[in-house]
């Protein structure tokens, strides 16, 4: 049973308060959807967590299990249990897939002998196409692509906490289905189910996984809680009731020490 | 001793041709030394070359021969400059591939820009290893050459002069080995002719001892439909330079050139590239990409020019270095010159440290930082290994990169 709690969590990009105290609590076998207007601080969020660099923490703690998330280099992070499944992921051209995993294993004390074996397993899970398997990772993948390599890794990765970002976008219907339903697999699969917290704009992707919690953050702080139901109404209302005064989240930014002071 | 005239005119009389080799020792002290205020020497620390730190030796070293090994169509080994064994099989012999020690009494300086040290070269390089592969003929296995520079007492300068042509619609791989063992000047003269539709592969692997110069020159040329590879691998050396000039003759050549190099410490790696358009519908395209690490440097420049006759020609030039210190250093001087408007030309350089997001995806998956960047700089030359023809020298060039980001982590 694994515990990632968020409590207080404060940070800043560039000088801008992004996210303003947000706190959440994500055990193994949960889903949690966190859901809110662009520029709310979700990818911040998710940034924050795995240590992306270019961000800064100001407050509040992350503990996974009793340990200080925040205190862990981002390697360390997922060794312990953390998986981000990114909203763009990286093209890092020349690096196989396989060896980004074996070298990963490797750090841990799991043996990377049966790397191989997991990958080809995942990818019939998922519908992934063995001939991408082969190619540098994410280099000439298509947007959905990508998000089925994501989810691969999650499945050979097997965290105790995956933070999906928009794992929702560039996939197809189909796609999406097939997704989702490896990453609910995991959540009731083994001894060690897995704690999913799915960062998302639409509702699409929650028809699928079926949340537990779905969470509205806006003004970098968790502003509403509630059960699956909460993702329907904001489906026909929308986040005008959440109205955005914060700068748009678009990741790190140029500080300009002279321009004109926002986001306070 | 010194390469330049105080007591070497005596040394070049045991040559038969001494004559020739005087005038050109003469031609060299009127030429002035190259200088890192001229364009060609900019960036470089040629100005602490100093000739009397070196001699060219006048008698062949004695050294074991070198055999061939399985699937390999030949191998010579140079040493000091000097040409001392040529194992060729004789299969290939028997099909008419030709590899002679190449008396050089008739050879005049014929390399573009000739400068002091193309001078010093007419005047000390002791013979040409010729390689000839006749028209029709497609030599598949590679034709190895190993040059060495030993140390000894004073700091030795080798000459040694590769000459490759091939006849129409032939084909041949040669890969050349350099190594040395401590101080020394190696002034390697490469000279490739291309002939009709012909396909011409040399690789370069440099492995040069760290306190070893090189001031080399590659000079080639490609007649219509023939495809030019010219790759080189450097890793070694203090300051190891090339000049490539490639000149696209006959109409639809193609010249690939390409370059993996690694330097740390406080090695220099420095290429002069020139891309010659001077035939229609002429290819040319270039990749060239480093690493630099501690306090290392490297300097590219590069020239595509597009001559009036060049028309449909298309020319890339590409070059991509990645800093791994604060302290490591790179200029990339991209240039353009085009003299006939119906081309396609691109030019690209960049110098950057490790992409953060790279390292960030790799490190996000559980990989630790010195594993994340040794893998994305193993992988940022891949593009370049693909391009390689050989396969025993892609793992050998993949191994020796490994070498260096072992001793990275070390």
């Amino acid at each position: 049973m694994s515990e990632l709690i968020i409590s207080g969590l404060k940070a800043t990009v560039g000088g801008s308060d992004i996210l303003r105290g947000v706190d959440l609590t994500i055990r193994s076998g949960e889903v949690h959807a966190v859901m809110g207007p662009n520029g709310a601080g979700k990818s911040t969020l998710s940034h924050v967590l795995m240590g992306k660099p270019g961000y800064e923490v100001t407050g509040g703690s992350v503990t996974l299990d009793g340990a200080d998330v925040l205190a862990m280099a981002t390697w360390e992070r997922a060794q312990a249990g953390l998986f981000l499944g990114m909203q763009y992921p990286t093209e890092v051209p020349g690096v196989s897939l396989e060896a980004m995993l074996r070298a990963s294993f490797e750090a841990s004390d799991r043996s990377p002998a049966d790397v191989a074996e997991r990958v080809l397993v995942e990818a019939g899970r998922i519908g992934f196409d063995e001939k991408f398997l082969t190619r540098p990772l994410n280099v000439d993948l298509s947007g959905g692509e990508k998000k089925r390599n994501e989810t691969l890794q999650l499945g050979v990765l097997a965290p105790q906490i995956a933070i999906l970002d928009e794992l929702d976008s560039g996939l197809d219907v189909d796609a999406l289905r097939m997704v989702a339903k490896r990453v609910k697999a995991a959540t009731t699969e083994g001894d060690q189910p897995l704690g999913v917290l799915v960062i998302t704009h639409y509702s699409r992707l929650l028809e699928e996984l079926q949340p537990d919690h779905v969470h509205v953050l806006a003004k970098g702080q968790i502003l509403q809680s509630g059960g699956p139901e909460l993702a329907t109404e904001l489906e026909e209302t929308g986040y005008a009731g959440y109205a955005e005064d914060t700068p748009a989240d678009t990741g790190p930014v140029e500080f300009d020490p002279f321009g004109e002071p926002h986001g306070v | 001793m010194s390469l330049l005239p105080v007591d070497t005119p005596t040394a070049l009389s045991e040559f038969a041709d001494s004559e020739r080799r005087l005038a050109a020792l003469s031609a060299a002290a009127e030429t002035p030394a190259p200088s890192a205020e001229s364009e060609e020497w900019r960036y470089s620390p040629i100005g602490d070359f100093s000739p009397e730190a070196y001699t060219a030796p006048t008698a062949a070293p004695s050294s074991a021969d070198v055999a061939r090994s399985d699937g390999q169509a030949a191998a010579i080994s140079i040493v000091d400059g000097w040409i001392v064994s040529i194992d060729v099989d004789p299969g290939w012999e028997a099909k008419g591939l030709s590899i002679s020690n190449a008396d050089s009494a008739s050879r005049s300086l014929d390399v573009p820009d000739p400068g002091q040290f193309d001078h010093l070269h007419l005047a000390y390089s002791p013979s040409t290893l010729d390689i000839t592969v006749p028209g029709g003929l497609t030599v598949n296995e590679p034709i190895v050459i190993t040059s060495h520079l030993t140390a000894s007492d004073a700091s030795v300068a080798a000459f040694p002069h590769v000459r490759v042509s091939t006849g129409a619609d032939a084909e041949v791989t040669v890969v050349e080995h350099q190594t040395s063992e401590g101080a020394g000047l190696s002034v390697p003269l490469v000279e490739l002719t291309a002939d009709s539709a012909s396909r011409l592969r040399h690789i370069v692997v440099q492995q040069l001892h760290r306190d070893t110069w090189q001031l080399g020159r590659l000079v080639s040329t490609a007649a219509d439909q023939s495809t030019l590879l010219s790759g080189i691998a450097a890793f070694g050396g203090g300051y190891a330079r090339v000049r490539t000039d490639t000149s696209l003759d006959g109409r639809g050549a193609t010249g690939n050139l390409v370059a993996v190099y690694y330097g740390d410490e406080s090695q220099i790696h420095d290429f002069r590239t020139f891309q010659h358009h001077r035939g229609p519908g002429t290819l040319s395209d270039l990749l060239f990409k480093g690493t630099v690490d501690d306090e290392a440097g490297s300097i590219y420049t590069g020239l595509i020019e597009i001559h009036e006759e060049g028309a449909g020609s298309n020319a890339h030039q590409t070059n991509r270095n990645v800093k791994l210190s604060e302290d490591a250093w790179a200029w990339s001087v991209p240039n353009l010159e085009i003299r006939n408007n119906d081309v396609r030309c691109s030019h690209a350089s960049t110098v950057s440290p490790v992409d953060i997001d790279q390292q960030f995806y790799l490190q996000a998956r559980g990989v630790p930082p010195t594993i994340a960047d040794r893998l994305i700089v193993a992988g940022f030359f891949d593009e370049v290994l693909q391009r390689l023809p050989d396969p025993a020298v892609v793992e050998l060039v993949r191994n020796l990169i490994s070498a260096k980001l072992d001793g990275r982590a070390a």
